[in-house]
């Protein structure tokens, strides 16, 4: 701790107390200057930043609570402290409660002076040092792995730049492996609540009971296995966000429940009665056709519009194939590193089987494909031979988008090929039987290579 | 310059453990050290409701009453010595001037409910004495939990330190010498 550094102001109308305390700092090294009223103490704050004040509380004119106010209002990281000889309960309380740091009462202990000084000041150190530390890590947050300069790209750009600094819903649809998890965590981290939780939880495929439990939390012993107390996803995000993925997966119930949270940002645990006020924002993601749902009744429609209320659309990557290569080599750099292989670069025959592939996996399909490659390759450049076999395969049979059928033919033509045509192997790994299977060769009029 | 450091003991300190004090005293400051017996009046510094005496009005006596012209002043008194804003002082100086005060009244076991201990007082006393001349020759406290220019708040901090300046307040005192020499 560097006294000389940190610059004290005394408030006080009597002399010999300016005088003793402004002596007893400057022994030890602190930067001190003392004022004999408000006016003073305010005149002085126009032209130096005060690290520490002491403020007496009782003084002619503007007195030390008033003073307090106006400190506040010029500069909020000032640290008060008040030091009276009138003490009293209800000044105490007033003065804490507006945010002083300390109240003591003359005349004081001297090592207690000294240690109170000490942890502000040290306090004061840790604040900065976190100020300086969340700048840092929202400088690195920014170099987040969303990458892409395609126009389609640009466009969700600007809309994660707006809709961040609102508090507004957002619901992120794509294509499974677009990224959206990575916008939710973009939109949160340029947001005012970046300095707070962002909560993820995966809706897919949880029973009810269980995802009602991950969501409010629950009581000691509300179901069997209950051992403790446990707290849910939206008490964790209080302050930050929660982002919901795959929302279209979620029961009716469960539906109804959120819906209630939204609105009255408030719950109770499983099991409990205690309830619990929270403060989030809601990201959710789907890759599902929620109108649809919202068509069928799987989904309601309330929750929907409010999920809605702002929506991006992420692009699945075959529609944005000028970003490919810039992906494909980002995750080159990202594995060679972490797996300290030195790879430079693809080959020309790799890179156009790269460009020339549907890629229904989106960006996760590639990050995987390229950490394939680099597993199995031999430094320093990736071969179209270390990409995995099955985008050679599929490479030929891209599916139209959004075709269920198409993406059917091209998974059973996929595992046909892995297989070598075997059929029962392929029928087993498929999860259908030999019939079924023959049924669906027929149907797409699918033929063994000769 | 300053050509002397004046010890005036308005103590029961006896003149024998002043002399042990006044070599630690030369050999940290480097100049010539006088002791005097005083008798001094405070009943003017006297404070009723605290039952203590103000050091700050000490200091002021200190100034009326000796010649401390070109010279460092420090008095030791038995009274228990306050500043308004504190509970007590166990000394107190003028930073880079002429006059300091030091009590011993803290500085006995028996303040504390604790056995007589004379030897342990004299080297309370001794260290008292030097850091609070520290201070007129311009020492701030210092952070080395060793050094005599260490802040004690309380008695046991003073058992900690040592009677003599570290290497950088040492410097400064030579440093201090210097600058006031050539001035």
């Amino acid at each position: 701790m560097k006294t000389n550094n940190v610059s004290i102001l005394v408030v006080d109308d009597e002399k010999v107390v300016r005088e003793s305390l402004a002596k007893w700092f400057r022994e030890d090294g602190y930067q001190v200057e003392s004022a004999e009223n408000a006016a003073e103490a305010l005149k002085k704050m126009q032209t130096k930043k005060w690290d520490i004040m002491l403020l007496d509380i009782k003084m002619p004119g503007m007195d030390g609570m008033e003073l307090h106010q106006r400190i506040r209002d010029l500069d909020s990281t000032a640290t008060v402290i008040f030091i009276t000889a009138h003490a009293t309960v209800d000044s105490a309380v007033k003065a804490l409660k507006n945010g002083a740091y300390d109240y003591v009462t003359k005349p004081v202990d001297p090592d207690y002076l000294s240690h109170l000084i000490s942890n502000a000041v040290k306090q004061r150190e840790l604040l900065n040092e976190n100020v300086r530390l969340k700048e840092q890590v929202t400088e690195l947050e920014k170099s987040t792995d969303i990458l892409g300069k395609s126009p389609q790209m640009q466009r969700i750009y600007k809309l994660i730049e707006s809709v961040a600094q609102t508090d507004t819903t957002v619901m992120i649809r794509g294509e499974s492996g677009t990224g959206k998890e990575l916008i939710a965590r973009a939109i949160h981290n340029n947001s005012e609540r970046r300095y707070f939780p962002l909560v993820t939880l995966n809706c897919g495929g949880m029973p009810e009971g269980v995802l009602e439990s991950e969501l409010f939390g629950h009581e000691r012993g509300a179901f069997t296995g209950a051992h403790y107390r446990r707290k849910g996803k939206l008490e964790l995000a209080d302050g930050g966000t929660l982002f919901l993925d795959e929302i279209g997966n979620i029961d009716k119930k469960t539906q109804m429940d959120l819906l209630r949270v939204i609105e009255t940002k408030q719950f109770s645990r499983v099991g409990g009665n205690e309830i619990i006020k929270v403060d989030f924002r809601i990201i959710s993601a789907t890759n599902r056709d929620l109108e649809e749902g919202v068509k069928e009744g799987m989904f309601r429609e309330d929750l929907y519009y409010r999920l809605n209320v702002f929506s991006i659309e992420v692009p699945p990557l075959r529609e944005r194939t000028g970003d490919i290569q810039l992906l494909a080599d980002h995750f080159l750099r990202k594995y060679s590193e972490s797996m300290a292989k030195p790879f430079e670069g693809f080959s020309n025959d790799a890179i156009e089987k790269i460009k020339s592939y549907h890629w229904p996996g989106n960006v996760r399909e590639l990050e995987n494909a390229v950490e394939r490659a680099i597993v199995v390759g031999t430094p320093p450049t990736i071969k179209a031979t270390d990409m995995p076999f099955s985008l050679k395969e599929s490479s030929n049979h891209a599916a139209p988008a959004g075709s269920l059928e198409a993406m059917e033919q091209c998974h059973i033509e996929k595992v046909l090929a892995e297989q070598n045509w075997n059929i029962s192997r392929s029928a087993e790994t498929l999860k259908i039987d030999r019939a079924t299977l023959y049924n669906k060769i027929q149907k797409y009029g699918l033929k063994k290579p000769t | 310059m300053s050509k002397v450091i004046r010890i005036y003991n308005s103590s029961d300190i006896q003149s024998r453990t002043l002399d042990r004090i006044t070599v630690t005293v030369r050999k940290v400051f480097g100049i010539p050290v006088s002791i005097s017996n005083v008798s001094l009046n405070l009943q003017d510094i006297y404070d009723s409701g605290r039952e203590q005496y103000n050091s700050t009005a000490l200091l002021a006596k200190i100034l009326h009453t000796f010649d401390t012209k070109n010279n460092k002043s420090i008095v030791i008194v038995d009274e228990d010595l306050f500043i308004p804003v504190l509970t007590f002082v166990f000394g107190e100086a003028q930073l880079d001037g002429s006059a300091a005060v030091v009590s011993t009244h803290r500085l006995k076991n028996q303040y504390y409910g604790l056995q007589t201990n004379d030897q342990l007082m004299h080297e309370r006393l001794e260290k008292e004495i030097v850091h609070e001349l520290g201070h007129t020759f311009g020492l701030y406290h210092c952070r080395d939990y060793e050094c005599v220019m260490k802040s004690s708040t309380y008695v046991e901090e003073i058992d900690l330190k040592m009677a003599l300046p570290c290497k950088a307040c040492r410097q400064f005192i030579v440093d201090y010498r210097n600058k006031h020499k050539s001035a």
